[in-house]
């Protein structure tokens, strides 16, 4: 087996607000091992990026509360004081952002701005961090990187840009990549190019990957696991397979309808999952997807825990409709309307 | 860069033209504005008035006698009407008192402003940052003239307590520096306070702003020390704005822009040979010291725009 890399254990974050206490993150937990992909998904708010920022703790703050265990080879790094975790930060974990526009600071060379970050974590001068720059921005497939390491940010395109990140986030040699929707804000082909290169460098740098985003699409190709995050919580989870042909929870095919895709029948339009997801300072009773699921019944009253509630070990959801009766249903949502037709 | 500030050039000169025109209007407009009059004196027939006219060449037509102050100025002729004395060795005169007054103050100012404001930054919301705010819009909120009174009365002796400091006046530095030190200090804090509470204010919440950008998050992100990210992020960022206030601040307080501190103070510089001129209605040193001071607001407006250039590679001088 694989070594375990990160044990994340029953992890909560909630934020004092002036309108009260914001529970972002309200329980999950997840494993993931040398080599793996790991998948959040999940609509703006549902707690996917406060978790990722959370493992690197960059929410840490006077106003934010954290319970449960981020354990990184064993050491708890929501335990580690703010000095101990630099140590963490861009040398075991590694990161990238949204937004690779505003990412990198617009007025230091893409190469500086690498440099800094090797030698931060590492005892060498500076030509060889320099040298080690250029290579990792070669690695990442940026053209003629002996003279663009001279470049300031402005000079880039986004999706060099994008790449320049991941250069800086490996720089170190880090255990575990996170990537915070690094696809969000770039052009559909660049978005394939991106998950191509995080999957490629994720075997040459032997790391683990936690892929975030809120198109499933985006990570069909790469993830080993994928969990899908609803107002704070984890409402299904299980392997690429599990999810992409079994999905469970109403919310998950939501999102999968919500996917254009070319093997299916034509549908007159995207599917798109009603009204707004909730408020986390009040959440509403229950199972929290109920005020929008069409499927909703009486049982929904109560919130259903994560569970196993189909054949395949590992695969858990938090619903409590009948598992045949959804695999009736599901289709129309995922496929659209003219899947009947079909 | 080279066309850039090539045309920057030309339209400095234009500014003060346009500035010298507009001073010269302004004299002639307000009342008791008429040289020749008031050279005459109190006693003075016709004719003593159209002799001082024709000699002054105030007989002449408006744009003629404009046109040609400014030509005496630029030859280093032209004379007060008050005194006498020539206009630009006056102003030559005044440059010492007036440049060590600037550097001074401004080398305080800048430093203090950028120390409190980034203290009160990163104690936003504490104790430390509520004391410096209040602080700081008292000293934006004293002026200068009672403040400066303020410190002649308790520290230079004029209520009878020890003299810590001497009361006015200017000691050339090439004379001795130490004493030149010691008469300046006091002008030098009192031309500061003001701005070190106005820079601490503006600097504290650029500061602010820039903490929540995503290079910042990306600097720790990459696990920087608190100090290097504070220091190489987040500052930098936020003292881009500084630069324009404090070229524009400085260029003002060079030009002479310190009439109050000046005068306060008995430092005969460029600031106050302006005061002087202002309450004898000296139309020619008026002039002179107001080019004077333009000439220092459009330079460093250029310098400004130049160092933005070198601060922030997105910008391109066209």
């Amino acid at each position: 087996m694989a070594e375990r890399l990160l044990e994340v254990n029953d992890l909560k974050v909630s934020f004092a607000t002036e309108d009260g206490i914001v529970q972002a993150v309200s329980g999950i937990s997840f494993g993931l091992e040398r080599g793996k992909v790991l998948g959040i998904v999940g609509e703006s708010g549902s707690g996917k990026s406060v978790t990722a920022m959370t493992l690197m703790g960059l929410t840490r703050g006077v106003n934010a509360r954290f319970e449960g265990e981020v354990l990184y080879k064993g050491t708890d790094l929501l335990k580690v004081s703010d000095a101990e975790l630099q140590n963490y930060r861009g040398n075991e974990l590694g990161m990238i952002f949204q937004d690779p526009m505003t990412s990198l600071n617009p007025v230091y060379r893409i190469g500086d701005q690498i440099v800094e970050g090797i030698q931060a974590h590492e005892k060498v001068d500076k030509r060889t961090a320099r040298s080690r720059a250029i290579e990792l921005l070669r690695q990442v497939g940026i053209p003629n990187p002996d003279a663009r390491v001279e470049n300031y940010p402005h000079e880039f395109s986004g999706g060099m840009r994008q790449r320049a990140m991941i250069a800086m986030a490996l720089s170190c040699n880090p255990s575990i990549l996170i990537a915070d929707e690094p696809t969000t804000a770039l052009d559909v082909t660049i978005q394939a190019q991106i998950v191509d290169l995080v999957s490629r460098l994720k075997d040459d740098f032997d790391s683990a990957v936690i892929f975030i985003t809120h198109d499933l699409g985006v990570i069909a190709e790469i993830a080993d696991e994928i969990i899908v995050m609803y107002a704070g919580r984890v409402v299904e989870r299980g392997s690429k397979r599990d999810v992409f042909y079994d999905p469970q929870m109403p919310y998950t095919w939501g999102l999968l309808g919500s996917i254009p895709r070319l093997d299916r029948p034509k549908a007159e339009r995207l599917h798109t999952i009603e009204g707004m997801p909730p408020s986390l300072i009040n959440l509403p009773e229950g199972c929290k997807f109920r005020p929008r699921c069409p499927h909703a019944f009486e049982k929904c009253q109560q919130e259903p825990a994560l569970e196993n509630r189909v054949e395949a070990p590992g695969h858990l959801d938090r619903c409590w409709l009948d598992v045949e009766f959804k695999r009736g249903r599901r289709d129309e949502t995922i496929s659209g309307g003219s899947a009947e037709a079909a | 860069m080279i066309p850039f500030i090539i045309r920057r050039l030309f339209g400095m000169l234009l500014v003060l033209l346009a500035v010298s025109f507009i001073v010269y209007l302004i004299f002639i407009v307000i009342p008791g504005g008429d040289p020749a009059i008031r050279i005459a004196g109190r006693t003075a027939t016709a004719a003593n008035i159209v002799a001082i006219k024709q000699k002054l060449g105030l007989d002449q037509n408006f744009i003629v006698q404009w046109w040609d102050m400014l030509k005496q100025l630029f030859t280093g002729q032209l004379i007060s009407y008050y005194d006498g004395t020539n206009v630009v060795q006056q102003i030559k005169a005044g440059l010492p008192v007036t440049f060590s007054l600037a550097v001074g103050a401004g080398i305080i100012w800048l430093g203090f402003g950028i120390l409190v404001g980034t203290i009160a930054a990163v104690t936003a919301g504490r104790t430390t940052d509520r004391l410096i705010t209040a602080a700081a819009l008292i000293g934006i909120s004293m002026p200068v003239a009672w403040l400066g009174l303020l410190f002649r009365y308790f520290l230079s002796g004029e209520k009878g307590w020890p003299a810590l400091f001497p009361d006015g006046g200017y000691v050339p530095l090439t004379q001795n520096p130490a004493q030149w030190f010691y008469h300046l200090l006091l002008p030098w804090f009192t031309l500061a306070i003001l701005f070190i509470g106005f820079y601490g204010r503006v600097l504290r919440s650029n500061v602010l702003d820039t903490i929540n950008e995503d290079f910042v998050r990306t600097a720790k992100a990459k696990g920087l020390t608190p100090t290097r990210i504070l220091v190489k992020h987040t500052l930098r960022a936020s003292l881009i704005p500084i630069v324009t206030l404090f070229g524009l601040d400085f260029a003002a307080v060079l030009g002479g822009g310190a009439i109050i501190t000046e005068t306060v103070y008995s430092l005969h510089g460029v600031g106050w040979y302006a005061a002087q001129s202002i309450q004898t209605q000296d139309l020619p040193p008026l002039m002179g010291v107001t080019l004077y001071g333009a000439m220092f607001i459009v330079v460093f407006s250029l310098l400004v725009d130049i160092a933005y250039a070198f601060l922030d590679p997105r910008i391109r001088l066209t």
